[in-house]
């Protein structure tokens, strides 16, 4: 990578002329465009998946260099609650929040698709959540969830008078997954409303005038024009918040590291835990191997979506 | 579903004079009423951050006798206590730092890549692309643990150069498919002009193709620097002293002691920490947008 941004540098300092006519042929200037991208991915990428790998087979601990012990990683994986504990909330956390955030981000879409006053500033506000450090908003929600001083706890008994005692967001288990589940749907919601709005903008309005001559319904439209219309891109930007969201960290480190009694680990905290906190390496690269089968299935679907979409465009743009 | 009745009429331009006054009620309804509500739930977060940041602590802690949400004595005792009795300014100034430094370096990279698939047009050009775009769905979580081995074997653990250094390796797919996406649109026949009159390549890079391609440039910086500013599991997992932290990071795990928690002064960081982003997303919001959603669409 150094070496690229010398010789870029001598050619414009010093302009020898078998430089310049090495940098015009076009296999050494290819190989010198691509050189650092590829090479910083292939050291901090391709190397380290591959070394994570690695890993999994060993029994590596912070400060140890490991042997290869085969699959006693994951048979020990497989026997552990903990482990199965998350892969049912990894499971449960990414088909909740994705359906909240679809359901939701696709009525917002749709809503922001209509004309109306200020809508460029509501599309601005609208990305705001989504812009902002996740971890400082997950923060916000900690404040928001607190046992005592929780201001929906608030609203709903004192101001609404509709329960009698506060509500305990986070101190048992199937409240906080679904605190977290909430938080994570509010932190979808912009990216998926605006992306969907792109989508809605590309679909020609004749069609719709097409339709309503013939006489169908809006649900009809719905049913037969927006929704096929927007399958592909629907499906590139699920494919996205799947992975995303089943890979997900920042939000339960931040809420509740996992707790209470490890109810809402995901495979990535438990991952952090037992290898970076805990030191065992070879046992967190493991279960952070054991995502990625659930991630090649997400990008499976994303490739079914994408052939669609060629057979959708036809042949006059490429 | 009903939605699309109102955006029907409204493509259709079924004459505006015959909307009756049933049909801007049902408009409110169905448009303005749900929008109010998603802007409430989305923003409301963000106030609550904002409003708890200038509230004195006994008012934090007494709802019975203060309405939650309004400050009757606000105080900036928060902020004092975050910028002179912490490290946070050391910390924004590290943050700032990793996210200028891993831009800059993965627009360099992502510009060359962009520009060699893109307009070199090499057999296995769309494979390569394609390999950029697979790296994209790497996630994070997946790497962190051998990447943490990587960087010990480096000699950077705890430094900030680290950082700079792994950070475009989520940030270099994004930004070479985007630019790829801006350099098609930029006609190619300018690059022939320039090749018959005898520039180089680079020349033809450096004097054509980059200026015209400068508002992709924008979005692939701003991008990128947000995404750098909001990274958090590299920078918990390789940085370990307090000073070298990040500001989401530092937050969380320096500020964050005790039982009793100082929620003025951390939300009072969150909104600092926030605000830059917040700030530079005001300045560039069509580019934020147009970005996203060229990305997407790519």
């Amino acid at each position: 990578m150094s070496v690229t941004t010398l010789s870029t540098h001598s050619v414009v300092a010093r302009q020898p002329n078998w430089l310049v006519r090495l940098f015009d042929y076009k296999p050494f200037l290819i190989a010198m465009c691509l050189a650092p991208a590829l090479g910083l991915l292939a050291v901090f990428l391709t190397y380290p998946l591959g070394l994570g790998i690695w890993l999994a087979f060993t029994d590596t601990t912070i400060g140890r260099r490991g042997i290869f012990v085969g699959l006693e990683n994951f048979q020990y994986l497989l026997t552990d609650p903990l482990w199965w504990n998350a892969v049912f909330y990894s499971v449960f956390y990414t088909a909740v929040a994705t359906f909240g955030k679809f359901a939701l981000g696709f009525w917002l879409a749709l809503l922001l698709n209509n004309h109306f006053p200020f809508k460029s500033v509501l599309r601005a506000i609208v990305l705001l959540p989504w812009i902002v450090p996740t971890v400082l908003s997950a923060l916000a929600f900690w404040w928001i969830y607190d046992p005592q001083f929780s201001i929906i706890s608030y609203l709903l008994v004192d101001v609404l008078h509709w329960r009698s005692s506060n509500i305990d967001f986070l101190g048992s288990p199937w409240p906080a997954r679904f605190s977290l589940i909430a938080a994570n749907i509010w932190r979808g919601i912009p990216f998926v409303a605006i992306s969907l709005l792109a989508g809605l903008q590309t679909i020609s309005p004749s069609l719709y005038e097409a339709a309503m001559l013939d006489g169908a319904s809006a649900w009809q439209r719905f049913r037969y024009i927006t929704f096929p219309m927007m399958m592909p891109i629907l499906a590139i930007v699920m494919t996205f918040s799947i992975i995303f969201t089943f890979t997900d960290f920042q939000l339960v480190y931040a809420i509740t590291r996992g707790g209470p009694v490890n109810s809402t680990h995901l495979l990535a905290t438990l991952a952090f835990q037992r290898g970076i906190a805990g030191g065992e390496l070879g046992e967190g690269a493991a279960i952070a191997v054991s995502m990625i089968p659930f991630l090649v299935f997400a990008t499976l679907f994303s490739y079914f979506g994408l052939a669609r979409r060629k057979w959708q465009q036809g042949e006059a743009n490429d | 579903m009903t939605d699309t009745v109102a955006q029907g009429s409204a493509v259709a331009k079924a004459a505006p004079d015959t909307m009756a006054w049933d049909s801007g009620l049902r408009r409110l309804m169905m448009i303005y009423l749900p929008l109010g509500c998603f802007v409430l739930i989305l923003l409301f977060p963000f106030y609550w951050m904002a409003i708890t940041s200038f509230k004195p602590n006994a008012e934090l802690m007494n709802y019975k006798e203060n309405n939650p949400f309004w400050i009757s004595s606000p105080t900036l005792a928060h902020i004092k206590h975050l910028l002179f009795n912490t490290a946070y300014p050391h910390w924004l100034k590290t943050t700032m730092l990793v996210a200028i430094g891993s831009t800059t370096l993965s627009l360099i990279a992502s510009t060359l890549a962009a520009y060699a698939i893109e307009r070199l047009r090499f057999r296995g050009s769309p494979y390569v692309g394609l390999g950029i775009y697979l790296a994209y769905l790497v996630p994070p979580s997946i790497l962190f643990i051998p990447l943490a081995t990587v960087v010990v074997q480096f000699g950077l653990f705890d430094s900030p150069i680290a950082l700079i250094l792994v950070y475009p390796t989520f940030l270099v797919p994004f930004c070479t498919w985007l630019l790829i996406g801006y350099f098609k649109s930029i006609p190619y026949e300018l690059e022939e002009c320039a090749l018959v009159d005898g520039a180089t390549r680079l020349q033809i890079l450096r004097r054509i193709t980059l200026p015209l391609a400068v508002p992709g440039l924008i979005s692939a910086g701003i991008f990128s620097f947000t995404l750098s500013w909001n990274e958090f599991i590299y920078a918990l997992a390789f940085i370990q002293s307090g000073a070298n932290k990040t500001v989401p990071v530092a937050i969380l795990t320096e500020l964050v002691t005790g039982d009793v928690y100082q929620w003025g002064a951390l939300m009072a960081g969150s909104l600092l920490g926030s605000l830059p982003v917040a700030i530079f997303y005001s300045l560039f919001v069509d580019y934020y947008v147009s970005s996203l959603t060229g990305a997407v669409k790519e």
